[in-house]
């Protein structure tokens, strides 16, 4: 039998900005004034990367799944060779309705830029696939494309929407991806990142995504190990070398394949202490006592702050001590989360309602609604 | 017969504070001093000191040193003394030679080379004086995910739940039965277990009537191959059930409380005839494969309706890893391993100190196992067998353990000093024996405190390395082995333990 290898994984530790803006009323709106608000979080960041969501960009192919492909390797050759073998196995498990190379600026401006090309696809079920659904056939091979295919990545896999990221500070990347002048989103995200231990990678930039969930993330998680090794259990190989990476697994295991409510999953994520428990009433204490006990590998302990990301809503989190505050604030149907609140007043100077939720209290915004619940 | 076998322990009375009280003689059982009324003065015979230290901590007079005798033989790497004497002992008596407590072998003890993290920079640490640091842990099996239904901010819980144990700190009273200690000792782990939050486990020698009411609620019991001291009372007043099957100090064979240990009591509450020696053996026959194992689990899920966790306990051995999730699978709520180094009051040496693996390796195998065939959430592991410190118990939980069982550790918290003796019934500490005389050294009320002190300190203990590391939960730690690097450990070692090593 061969020898176990040691589970030999290295967690990056990263300090970050991250912001949040939505129109409620679906509007949509370009990327500008969200690369200007985390650009005025520059000094959050170091340049090692810095990345976007946008919900709402692909209106003329909203039915189709946008994956977004990074293809690395040291000469054009490699990245095309890698592009050649994704493309056989796309072809193989997806209906491509459309792909191109991702627009962007002088390749001069950003570090080492791997191929970024966009893929509109459809599943492509066979053999014993059909009993899948179509996320959980998804979901499957983008695993298997990351773990398998050398030099390529998935980085964005939902419908109506897409990350872009990279190697840079974040506005230099959303300069390069044009995100200024050629989208327009109901709903951005972005991430400006302090990695303190690793060698730049284009897929270790943030959002980390699956299907149309996305997570920009300040923090670290010292449950790192933990939640792993849970997420592993059902199915999801941690490749991307970050702790964030198991934020939007989880989000994924708990939202879209287990079905429970956000506010049940940020009660997951970062539960009340048991102090606190204790006092409840007696229906509320046996909900979170069950809570705990049952998805306790998934508490993510540790400090973080983080934006989820998902069609039609953007949900801001904290650690269930806070020790790495968010700050949210309205303004008519605009909803805006963000590290600082002088990155909000940059783009909106009048606020309707400012304020820093509580640790472990999610702040949900909807389209055409604001929740908060279970208080 | 001559015996040829030397002293191992030589005592030395400093005769100028030697005040003639006879204490000594009153503490020793092995009957070591005895009062010379002529010289009036005591003698000491050195043949028979065990080294138990009890004479030198009751003289009032701070009159007596104990010390082990340096070895007298022609140095042997081979042959070391405790080779030499054993073999004596064989060609004077032609039996097995009988031991206490766990292996005192130099084994390698990975406790001693893996190191903890701690937060610098990135992260905070947290101070466990200033926030809440959580320790609460559940035991048992729990479902792969939750069926809910909220309807208007009301919800509800759809799954149905396995019954779980919920302790208040990871340290639990590893399976010591009345019988093999005293009534006094039971009840002082019992006492000290409700108090502490956490539970003592009943071992093979049932739980006696008058106990189960006050104590049930901290109550581990276990049915063993002897099944002594059964009854349905005493499955239902327990808080969960324990199947033994085999124990860390003597793999694959089976238990002996002779006769002379049975006491009325002991008889009462183990269901025996007085004086008859309770035999354990060595399979539970009823059990020659791991589906009669499944049967017996429904069987005292069927007893306890459902209402319990059930336990299986078992050595760590070569295969066990794989054992273990066999037991899963068959119905078990919780695994119990039991290490190389684990106690227990009477074992062929041979055995004790040759089968078995070390705990350290077996948590991590048994933790990686699981979860590659995605059942670890399906049970709890209880880690036993060589837990010293507040630090082994962190470590085992960062292997993937779910709390830890304390045998010797609670025995040393009450007095005992690991002379080995607990064979013979003559402890003079209290702790492992049934003499009445003996037994009575040992007060309740301050053995009880002295053992959820222990609790007590080694929890705070925890909760400051648990806060070093910037977490707050314990349950964050369980399996994370991001946190632990090894020190002077081999490749395959590293691998096993599934750590990096230090600076890696």
């Amino acid at each position: 039998m061969p020898r176990i290898r040691r589970e030999l994984y290295s967690k990056e530790i990263c300090a970050c900005s991250i912001f949040g803006a939505m129109n409620r009323d679906s509007e949509r709106f370009t990327g500008a004034g969200v690369m200007k608000a985390i650009a005025n979080m520059h000094v959050r960041g170091n340049g090692l990367g810095g990345g976007f969501a946008a919900y709402g960009i692909y209106p003329q192919y909203k039915d189709y799944y946008a994956f977004h492909l990074m293809f690395t390797g040291k000469s054009p050759q490699a990245k095309l060779s890698a592009k050649k073998e994704l493309d056989a196995f796309l072809c193989q498990k997806f209906d491509v309705v459309y792909d191109e190379e991702i627009p962007h600026g002088d390749e001069a401006t950003v570090s080492d830029p791997p191929l970024v090309w966009r893929y509109f696809v459809l599943p492509k079920k066979q053999g014993e696939d059909p009993s899948l659904s179509d996320e959980d056939y998804i979901v499957e091979n983008i695993m298997l494309v990351n773990t398998r295919i050398e030099n390529a990545h998935v980085f964005s896999s939902g419908k109506n929407m897409g990350c872009f990221k990279g190697v840079g500070y974040p506005e230099d990347i959303g300069e390069y991806f044009m995100l200024d002048k050629l989208y327009s989103a109901y709903a951005w995200t972005a991430h400006g990142r302090f990695p303190t231990n690793t060698q730049a990678w284009w897929g270790g930039a943030h959002p980390f995504s699956l299907l149309d969930t996305t997570i920009v993330h300040n923090g670290e998680i010292s449950s790192y190990g933990t939640n792993r090794w849970y997420l592993e259990m059902y199915g999801y190989a941690c490749t991307l070398q970050t702790d964030t990476e198991v934020i939007a697994y989880a989000a994924d295991l708990l939202m879209r394949r287990q079905k429970l409510p956000i506010e049940i999953v940020a009660k997951i994520l970062a539960p009340p202490i048991w102090d606190a428990i204790d006092q409840m009433n007696e229906k509320e204490k046996k909900l979170l006592t069950t809570l705990r006990m049952v998805y306790a590998p998934l508490l993510m302990n540790g400090p973080f702050a983080l934006i989820i990301g998902q069609t039609g809503r953007m949900i801001g989190l904290t650690d269930r001590i806070r020790l790495r505050p968010i700050t949210a604030a309205t303004r008519g149907e605009m909803f805006y989360l963000s590290s600082e609140e002088a990155s909000i007043r940059l783009i909106s100077p009048q606020l309707d309602r400012v304020w820093t939720p509580n640790g472990g209290e999610p702040v949900i915004g909807e389209l055409n609604s604001m929740r908060k619940v279970l208080q | 017969m001559k015996s040829f076998v030397f002293p191992e322990f030589q005592i030395i009375r400093d005769e100028e504070k030697c005040g003639q009280c006879r204490g000594c003689e009153r503490q020793c059982a092995f009957g070591t001093h005895t009062y010379d009324p002529v010289q009036d003065r005591l003698i000491s015979d050195d043949y028979k000191c065990v080294g138990c230290q009890r004479c030198v901590i009751f003289c009032p007079k701070n009159a007596i040193v104990v010390r082990p005798t340096p070895s007298f033989y022609r140095p042997n790497a081979s042959w070391s003394r405790e080779k030499l004497e054993d073999l004596k002992k064989q060609a004077e008596t032609g039996g097995v030679i009988l031991t206490g407590c766990g292996s005192d072998k130099p084994f390698r003890i990975y406790w001693d080379h893996i190191v903890l993290n701690a937060s610098q920079v990135t992260n905070p640490s947290i101070d466990p004086l200033r926030e809440p640091m959580e320790l609460r842990t559940f035991l048992g099996a729990k479902p792969d995910m939750m069926d809910i239904s909220a309807k208007d901010g009301d919800v509800e819980i759809k799954t149905k739940l396995s019954p779980n144990l919920m302790v208040q700190t990871p340290i639990l009273f590893s399976a010591m039965s009345y019988g093999a200690i005293s009534y006094n000792a039971f009840r002082s782990l019992a006492t000290a277990a409700c108090k502490s939050g956490t539970y003592f486990n009943t071992g093979e020698g049932g739980l006696p009537r008058e106990m189960r009411e006050e104590f049930g609620r901290c109550a581990i019991v276990q049915v063993a191959s002897g099944r002594f001291g059964i009854d349905a009372e005493y499955l239902n007043c327990a808080q969960a059930v324990e199947i033994k099957v085999g124990q860390g100090a003597k793999p694959g064979i089976g238990g002996h409380l002779p006769g002379e240990k049975v006491s009325a009591a002991v008889a009462e509450t183990r269901m025996i005839p007085m004086g008859t020696d309770a035999i354990s053996p060595a399979p539970h026959h009823d059990i020659y494969s791991i589906e009669d194992l499944s049967m017996l689990i429904f069987a005292l899920k069927e007893a306890t309706n459902y209402e319990k966790p059930i336990s299986v306990k078992i050595a760590a051995v070569h295969n066990f890893a794989a054992i273990a999730s066999g037991i899963v699978r068959a119905g078990a709520d919780i695994i119990a391993i039991d290490g190389l180094r684990g106690g227990t009051g009477a074992a062929p040496k041979a055995i004790r100190d040759n089968v078995g693996i070390p705990i350290e390796l077996a948590i991590s195998s048994l933790d990686r196992r699981l979860r590659r065939e995605g059942i670890r959430n399906r049970c709890s592991i209880v880690a036993a067998g060589g837990i010293r410190c507040s630090s082994d118990v962190i470590k085992a939980i960062a292997l993937g353990a779910d709390a830890v069982y304390i045998g010797s550790a609670a025995l040393i918290a009450m007095g005992c000093t690991l002379c080995q003796k607990c064979y013979t019934g003559k402890c003079n500490w209290g702790i492992c024996t049934q003499d009445p005389r003996l037994s009575g050294r040992l007060n309740v009320d301050i053995a009880s405190q002295r053992l959820s002190n222990l609790i007590t300190a080694w929890s705070h203990e925890i909760s400051e390395m648990l806060g070093g590391m910037g977490i707050n939960a314990l349950e964050s730690l369980r399996g994370n082995r991001d946190h632990l690097r090894g020190v002077g450990l081999y490749e395959w070692e590293l691998d096993v333990l599934g750590i990096k090593g230090a600076g890696e």
